[in-house]
């Protein structure tokens, strides 16, 4: 298996977060009753005529511009035509030979910090194709056409990739820049974020290219990185038994984990493109390019950067900070919250983000979006170990709680009494006690064997139910071991 | 004097000084068609009831003062505009019956104007022909004689304009559609500047040469009714921006200096007398009348049909994709599974013509042929509209004949295609440039068959056609020729 190395390029089809559909007024909203978001234009009705999104197109370009793609001033709608109940028109608006954008890149770093820059081709702009249910209708099948005319972004890599877990790193870090620029949700399970893979295999060091398999319907990164394993497994084992691929399309059977064929390039489609004469080219001017990049949101990368920079955090730290934009963001509310209240820290902060809360996100399956504790909650209780009102190890138990219960910080730790006690008087006393009941370790301590300090703070702590402020505790029990 | 007869110009004109009403118009327009169309056999779709409510709504605004422009005229509209209150089926079994849920641009427009719409009238399938017989609805004969085609694909419209059935018709026009059947007629017809008027709601053909236009009597009509029918559209992506100047200004504009190009590629040797005659006497009107007239040269005219030929028929092969059977219109009887209700639909929707040229677009298209073919006629295409760019930089406008000959007989090429291709050899250059194009009438051969005379002018150049047009019709008579009514069951 070492012998081999597998090349992998992936096709993303991206939806783009417009309110209505590419060449008509019809929402895009997702579940929706089927063919109620259904207008004569994309049901192709005879006469009917396309008419252009400038918001699709707007996003096209941020994203090119956030990729550093060249944005054409100049680009072409084309028609793929074939047949399917499911595409009204026989034919699909696309872009073929003049896409809106054309190369750009996007790093990704493993877990050990290693970075690699992956090419990116081109963007262009589609529409979406309906959706046809086959299930319970015996003998017949139906066609919804909610999404037809739904506007799509097909981002298509460079065989840059070398490995299922780097194809999982590009995808994570495409959908954080699309949901960063505002242009696409990546919600996969919606289908919003689609992918294909083309896959193929070569001797470690060869530089050509073997022949490839494209891999359709993956609709999770999980399911990207199943689908590209296994499909490398059955490669080798190909050539291995001395065989040769088959260039074809297969399904990713996500029940079976396995791929199958779809269609060999035999059976493959003759799509006929040719420029669409519905609509004029697409013209962008330099000014209005300039204005979008103006516009352009703060992006991972720079982020990232500033992260590094403004607060002292490692590359590492900044790097998973900033993977995803609601997680940078629930990290800066908090460092707010904090700085409202006079404290910096903001490494302790990053520390608590990637710890515990990740930790118990990954745990329980949750997103950010999703964390039953909010940023400011968070920053509240930071705020009481800063203070002194809890130690903290305390912190952990009442995050934890937080967690569970979604209780605020204050009242779980006024409910159960965990404030620390900074009462001279208290720890005074609770010293004297332990002082009292141990006089072997006292004359130790005054013949001077200090060690049996530690003895005597751990006593004191089990009295005072380990809320006595520590640094108190140790003043005071030194003066008096002294007199 | 039958008020069907009168122009839409001079009908306005009765309107408006009450001496006519459009109740009484438009029923003398129905009385008409049920004197002559089963014979003529102009329309598909007759709405009478919806036409004289219509016409009594013009009346009541008539009487009220300040109707909108077109008010109370009975129009005829080419079956291949969309409309809600009538079936629109494009002359072909496949859209027999349908009713579309929106209205075309162009008959809204002429709706809001006041226009009464009388019906819908018969053309080639999807508009693919010459001669309106691929029509599924049979064929319409032609006024003067019907024996003998009225052209096409517009042939329902220039029959029911010619014959008195309606004042005036809406035409489309990919290679010649509108000019070719208006020459055939001897009815005047202008396929306008391509984006000019909107396609939205017209069923497609060739998407990048379709282009909507009026079918009249008159010049001064063509104008009228261009001025309701153009002007930007949002539902059209590649309708021209720019609002549309007022037509009747440039009517009466003296010819006087005008320079008018004579393409010796639009003159042939072969070019018959019965054609070659009557253009040679407008010439002389035209010189008389103070213009000059400059031989050009076109030198990629030859090159027309096959470009034509091979970008017409891509873009349809396409355009048609989306009758399969599934959504609307024909669907076959039982089928077996998806690729057979695809193939039997489609076999038994379309007619020959259609299915011809489906054939022969997806051919050009395919992977291997589309840079011999679609690439290549993309490139001729472009240095056809640079021979015109050139020749307009020496002339204001050219004139040359509409079609190679006069109405031909019925079915005397329907089984020769390339002979049925030919009837356009001097409109489709027209379209492949997007230029504007006006077919007037300018002589009767044998004295009954109308010979037809074309100007093409620049782009968004209509004013300088209606110009020219207008003034050849004040110092003619031949566009207040009409062909005597037949009676139905004339012909066998
Ligand atoms: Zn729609």
């Amino acid at each position: 298996m070492s012998a081999y190395e597998v090349v992998i390029g992936l096709e993303v089809h991206a939806q783009m977060l417009t309110a209505s559909k590419i060449f008509c007024g019809c929402s895009t909203r997702f579940g929706a009753e089927a063919n109620t978001q259904v207008c004569p234009v994309c049901a192709a009705f005879p006469g009917v005529l396309p008419v252009l999104n400038r918001q699709a197109v707007e996003f096209a370009v941020r994203t090119g511009l956030a990729i550093e793609g060249e944005v054409r001033t100049v680009s072409e709608y084309s028609r793929k035509n074939y047949f399917y109940p499911d595409l009204p028109a026989g034919y699909q608006i696309t872009q073929y030979e003049l896409p809106i954008v054309l190369g750009g890149h996007l790093e990704i770093e493993d877990e050990q910090g290693r970075r690699r820059r992956i090419g990116i081709t081109r963007i262009h702009m589609e529409v979406d194709a309906g959706k046809s249910l086959h299930e319970g209708i015996p003998g017949a099948s139906w066609v919804d056409l909610n999404r037809t005319g739904v506007p799509l972004m097909e981002i298509v890599s460079e065989p840059d990739l070398r490995s299922a877990e780097e194809a999982g790193l590009y995808l994570k870090k495409l959908r954080a820049l699309l949901r960063c620029l505002g242009v696409c949700d990546g919600n996969m399970e919606q289908g919003s974020l689609r992918c294909d893979a083309n896959v193929s295999i070569r001797p470690k060091g060869a530089t050509t290219f073997g022949t490839r398999c494209e891999i359709k319907n993956l609709n999770s990164i999980r399911n990207v990185q199943r689908a590209i394993a296994w499909e490398m497994e059955r490669h080798i084992e190909i050539v291995e038994d001395g065989g040769s691929i088959v260039q074809e399309t297969r399904l990713w059977d996500a029940n079976k984990g396995e791929t199958r064929s779809m269609r060999s390039k035999e059976e493959a489609h003759d799509y006929r493109y040719f420029p669409e004469p519905d609509l004029p080219p697409l013209l962008l001017t330099e000014e209005r390019i300039a204005k979008i990049r103006a516009a352009l949101p703060e992006l991972p990368e720079q982020r990232r950067a500033r992260f590094e920079a403004d607060y002292g955090l490692s590359g590492y730290d900044a790097g998973v900070l900033t993977a995803a934009m609601e997680l940078a963001d629930y990290f800066e509310t908090a460092l707010g919250v904090l700085r409202e209240a006079g404290f910096q820290d903001p490494k302790g902060v990053a520390n608590w983000v990637m710890g515990d809360l990740l930790g118990y996100l990954n745990r329980s399956g949750l997103e950010i979006g999703d964390s039953p504790v909010s940023s400011t909650q968070l920053a509240r209780l930071l705020i009481m170990v800063l203070e002194g009102t809890i130690s903290g190890k305390m912190a952990k138990q009442v995050f934890g709680q937080m967690c569970a219960s979604g209780g605020e910080p204050e009242a779980i730790v006024a409910e159960q009494g965990l404030a620390q006690v900074s009462d001279q008087g208290a720890i005074a006393a609770a010293i004297d006690a332990v002082l009292a009941a141990n006089p072997a370790q006292v004359a130790q301590y005054r013949a001077g064997k200090t060690q049996v300090m530690g003895f005597l703070v751990g006593q004191v702590m089990k009295a005072t139910k380990g809320q006595a402020n520590p640094g108190l505790l140790n003043t005071l029990l030194t003066e008096k071991l002294k007199g | 004097m039958n008020p069907v007869h009168l122009s839409l110009t001079e009908a306005a004109r009765l309107l408006a000084d009450r001496s006519l009403s459009a109740t009484e118009l438009t029923r003398a327009c129905l009385e008409a068609i049920r004197q002559q169309d089963a014979t003529l056999n102009a329309f598909i779709t007759v709405a009478e009831p919806q036409a004289l409510a219509a016409a009594e709504q013009a009346d009541q605004q008539l009487a009220k003062g300040d109707a909108p422009p077109l008010t109370g005229l009975p129009l005829a509209i080419k079956d291949i505009f969309c409309t809600t209150d009538m079936p629109t089926t494009c002359g072909s079994r496949m859209l027999k019956g349908f009713l579309s849920p929106y209205e075309s641009t162009v008959t809204r427009r002429l709706r809001q104007a006041g226009a009464v719409l009388l019906g819908k009238t018969n053309m080639d399938e999807f508009a693919m022909g010459s001669s309106t017989e691929t029509s599924h609805f049979g064929p319409t004969r032609n006024p003067w004689d019907p024996e003998r085609t009225p052209g096409g694909s517009s042939g329902g419209s220039a029959v029911a304009v010619a014959a008195g059935l309606a004042l005036g018709a809406t035409g489309t026009d990919t290679g010649g559609s509108i000019r070719q059947p208006a020459a055939l007629n001897g009815i005047t017809g202008l396929k306008p500047t391509y984006g000019r008027v909107s396609r939205y709601g017209m069923v497609a053909f060739a998407s990048s040469l379709d282009q909507a236009g009026p079918m009249t009597r008159s010049v001064e009509d063509a104008a009228l009714l261009l001025q309701t029918m153009a002007g930007h559209d949002p539902l059209d992506a590649t309708s021209i921006p720019e609002d549309p100047p007022r037509y009747a200004d440039s009517l009466e504009r003296s010819v006087k200096g005008l320079k008018i190009g004579l393409p010796k590629e639009y003159f042939p040797a072969e070019l018959t007398d019965a054609i070659r005659n009557p253009l040679h006497e407008a010439q002389e009107l035209f010189r008389r009348l103070g213009a000059e007239l400059v031989p050009v040269s076109l030198p990629h005219t030859s090159y027309a049909i096959q470009t034509y030929y091979i970008l017409a028929p891509a873009e349809a092969s396409s355009n048609l994709a989306r009758y399969d059977g599934v959504k609307f219109g024909y669907r076959c009887q039982q089928p077996r599974d998806l690729a057979d209700l695809y193939c039997r639909s489609r076999a038994e929707g379309f007619g020959a013509e259609v299915k011809r040229r489906i054939m022969l677009g997806t051919y050009v298209l395919s992977s291997g042929y589309y840079d011999a073919f679609y690439r290549k006629a993309q490139k001729v295409r472009r240095l056809i509209a640079d021979d015109f760019a050139a020749a307009f930089r020496e002339v204001d406008v050219l004139l040359t004949p509409t079609a190679p000959d006069v109405a031909f007989r019925l079915g005397e090429k329907t089984d020769d295609p390339v002979a049925m291709y030919l009837s356009d050899i001097f409109t489709i250059n027209v379209n492949l440039a997007g230029l504007p194009a006006l077919s007037l009438p300018c002589g009767l051969h044998e004295g009954r068959l109308p010979v037809g005379m074309q100007l093409i002018g620049p782009p968004l150049g209509e004013e300088v056609l209606f110009q020219t047009g207008h003034a050849f019709q004040r110092n003619s008579d031949w566009h207040r020729r009409r062909p005597q009514p037949v009676a139905n069951g004339a012909a066998s």
